[in-house]
């Protein structure tokens, strides 16, 4: 297969930024050099472009098993690469849940002919119902490293309490930590709720979800991880009260991250305001006031990543009623270029957002979000930051088409992705 | 007017015109033979998705006044019970070759979601928690008729004070009557207990008090919606009996109420509960007054969306001289 030559390029890392070439093995799937005036056997293009390591996604739901009309691990993953990732932690919330080591093998099996590196996740409770702890430590021992309850909350205080106590304490072969990420949500409180409750759900006569049903849980886990000193990761933090919370768990030393997703710095519960399904998502849409404390998050170094909580959803589904219709959207593909036009951020603190801080998190450093030098991985994005385009859901690689930002003009794209070694994004389309 | 979504949609201008024509359309309906030809040929749709006893009759008896065809369709003898989606439903009706679709549907956001889907007009006849305008429009209609019969001629409510009593926020009556009520010129007031009232008040032109006792000397008409029997079952309201001692219509609070006042219900009516049975009987209800308003007020819309839409409206002073059925 022999090696390739990312030409003219600028590569950021951890390490700073120069310009440079980067040459990379095809067979064995590392970087040769990084260097000036270098060549290989295939030129591939990189002049105004910025060249990171591959963006790590600790949030995508890839339907397969069990929904593979909305989306499969082939068409997630070519998705994702298309977007910049090399690796996605996949979510449990498959039919059947991932919470088996027969579920566990069978997606990591797929997942070794995916466009990227598919890292699963499994549930905290069999079959995500909150009620026994699933079998962890054999599922460690298979590569797990994230345990959640996808789109659930766990309710019970007593069994979460238990959950990050007994997974704190499971050895892992690569002392790679067990992290246990929790959807916030107290479901007594966003019971029937379908998007955030305040100006827009009363005047549109929806149900709402208070901010406080995240906010509750956030504080419960916070005491909890406090009591057991075990590692929480929140995910797609919505509310600018939990944020807060974050930064105050942070001040005192404990073991918290947190994320958040493109469309909750984007977008307000406004969005609702014509009854678009593709504007439905779990946690909801908030208020501008939350978008500020989000993208402050984001900023002061609350927020460790930015995530996509891709969730891919056959356009039927998606043409039902508000109030029935399944809440997510797409993220993958969209995710960099949003965070690009959107935040006012240096390319450093975007690749930290969404490569290097979320691949310490999945237990995938350095293999992904490393340095970029000789001997590392080839696991790489090449982004050309000025590429203006449309986002059109159709155009997009996923199965199902429910973005949020149809007809949005944004400014950043993935020209070239390589996952271990190999081109799986030329100038910016697919080559398998 | 091409559809008819919502009176949010409608300055009060539309509002008044369409009170008008509503005019025109009783005058029609109290002929011998109670029918204009403006509709023939038109085919209307009633697509209703939720039970529905007065609306759904009231739509029916306005589109036959008007000489439309009227095919009934109801979810519970339907396709939708085995599966089919709101899409294919309306597709499959769209195909059938329609002119209108009134739709009722448990969902708010329904009828504008379904726009896309069909080339006919799509009329609201309440969706969800969200919008009910024909039902507005019949509430004013009522209204104004009684204020003419006590001298007061126009089409709006200027001067007016109107409370809204009862579950403000699970009902698309309230919503629809807030805008249609407010845009005509009345002051409304919102009266029931908090876990009832929308989370947020922000942007609506009311003021909101828990305390009937407080403004029921004060009104010029009081708008009692009905109260759910499924809100009883969670923890909105401890019962029926608590909720009439605090927002019940009672004999006793009628003494309150001014006598020229007008009580006004949505029905059908929970007697015992958001209004005794002597509320009901009161000469001051206007509630089977609403009822009548139904018929021309569904016959003005239709034909703003179905006929030719001009006004004065051509056709209505034809006459018919036998029913064609």
């Amino acid at each position: 297969m022999g090696s390739v030559v990312l030409k003219n390029g600028e590569v950021i890392d951890r390490n700073g930024r120069r310009s440079a070439d980067v040459v990379v093995n095809v067979d064995n799937g590392k970087i040769v050099e990084v260097g000036e005036n270098l060549s290989a056997d295939l030129d591939l293009d990189a002049q105004g472009c910025v060249i990171s390591t591959g963006f790590v996604d600790l949030h995508t739901s890839l339907r397969q098993p069990g929904h593979e009309a909305a989306e499969t691990i082939e068409t997630g993953s070519r998705a994702a690469a298309l977007g910049g990732y090399t690796a996605v932690v996949s979510m449990p919330d498959t039919t059947p849940c991932t919470d088996s080591a027969a579920v566990v093998n069978e997606v990591l099996n797929w997942g070794k002919s995916a466009l990227c590196e598919i890292k699963p996740s499994a549930a905290i409770s069999i079959g995500r119902k909150g009620h026994e702890l699933s079998p962890m430590a054999e599922l460690v021992d298979l590569g797990v490293r994230m345990f959640t309850d996808a789109g659930a909350g766990v309710q019970n205080d007593g069994l979460m309490r238990r959950a990050l106590e007994y997974a704190s304490g499971i050895p892992t072969p690569d002392d790679k930590p067990v992290v246990l990420a929790q959807h916030c949500e107290v479901s007594a409180l966003s019971e029937g709720g379908v998007m955030h409750e305040g100006q827009w759900s009363s005047k549109l006569g929806l149900a709402g979800q208070p901010s406080e049903s995240e906010e509750l849980m956030v504080l419960r886990d916070i005491m909890l991880s406090r009591l057991v000193n075990a590692r929480v990761h929140f995910q797609h933090l919505s509310t600018a009260g939990s944020v807060e919370m974050v930064r105050q768990a942070k001040a005192d030393g404990l073991l918290v991250t947190a994320e958040v997703t493109t469309h909750h710095f984007l977008f307000t519960d406004a969005a609702c305001a014509n009854y678009g399904t593709e504007f439905k998502v779990q946690p909801p849409l908030r208020t501008a006031a939350d978008v500020a404390a989000i993208k402050e998050g984001l900023a002061d170094g609350t927020i460790d990543v930015i995530a996509t909580d891709h969730a891919p959803h056959t356009p039927d589904s998606k043409e039902r009623p508000f109030d029935s219709a399944p809440p997510g959207m797409l993220g993958v593909e969209t995710a960099f270029a949003i965070a690009n036009t959107e935040l006012d951020l240096p390319y450093e603190k975007l690749f930290d957002l969404m490569s290097w801080t979320p691949a310490k998190i999945a237990g995938l450093d350095p293999i992904h979000g490393g340095e970029i030098g000789p001997g590392a991985a080839a696991n790489l994005a090449v982004i050309d930051p000025n590429f203006e385009w449309v986002i059109k859901g159709k155009e997009l690689a996923s199965k199902a088409n429910n973005t949020p930002y149809e007809n949005k003009v944004v400014t950043g794209k993935i020209r070239h992705t390589l996952y271990r070694g190999e081109t799986v994004v030329q100038d910016g389309k697919a080559t398998r | 007017m091409r559809h008819f979504l919502s009176t949010t949609d409608l300055h009060a201008d539309d509002l008044s015109d369409i009170l008008q024509l509503a005019d025109s359309f009783s005058e029609v309906l109290s002929r011998d033979i109670p029918k204009v030809p403006a509709l023939r040929g038109k085919t209307v749709v009633l697509a209703f998705f939720e039970d529905s006893t007065r609306t759904r009759t009231s739509f029916d008896l306005a589109a036959r006044r008007l000489s439309a065809d009227v095919v009934n369709f109801s979810a519970s003898s339907s396709s939708t019970k085995k599966g089919e989606s709101l899409r294919d439903t309306i597709q499959t009706i769209d195909a059938m070759g329609v002119d209108g679709i009134v739709l009722r549907h448990g969902s708010s956001g329904t009828p504008s979601q379904i726009v896309p889907w069909t080339s006919a007009a799509v009329v609201n006849a309440g969706d969800g928690w969200h919008a009910h305008p024909s039902q507005a429009l019949l509430d004013c209609y009522t209204i104004t008729q009684h204020r003419q019969r006590n001298g007061q001629i126009g089409r709006r409510l200027d001067g007016m004070r109107i409370a809204i009593c009862g579950d403000v926020n699970h009902s698309r009556v309230a919503r629809s009557n807030v805008d249609a009520f407010t845009k005509l010129g009345a002051e409304v007031i919102l009266v029931g207990p908090q876990t009832l009232m929308p989370a947020s008040l922000e942007g609506w032109p009311v003021t909101a008090v828990s305390d009937l006792d407080e403004v029921i000397g004060d009104l010029d008409a009081i708008y009692l919606l009905r109260i759910q029997n499924e809100r009883l079952e969670g923890p909105l309201l401890p019962s029926n009996r608590e909720y009439r001692r605090r927002f019940g219509l009672t004999a006793e609070r009628l003494v309150d109420l001014k006598p020229d006042a007008m009580i006004l219900h949505p029905g059908p009516m929970n007697r015992g509960v958001e209004l005794d049975p002597e509320a009901a009987d009161d000469p001051r209800a206007v509630v089977t007054n609403q009822v009548a308003s139904g018929v021309p007020i569904r016959m003005a819309i239709l034909y703003r969306c179905l006929g030719l839409g001009k006004f004065p409206t051509p056709g209505l002073q034809e006459t018919i001289d036998e029913d064609p059925r």
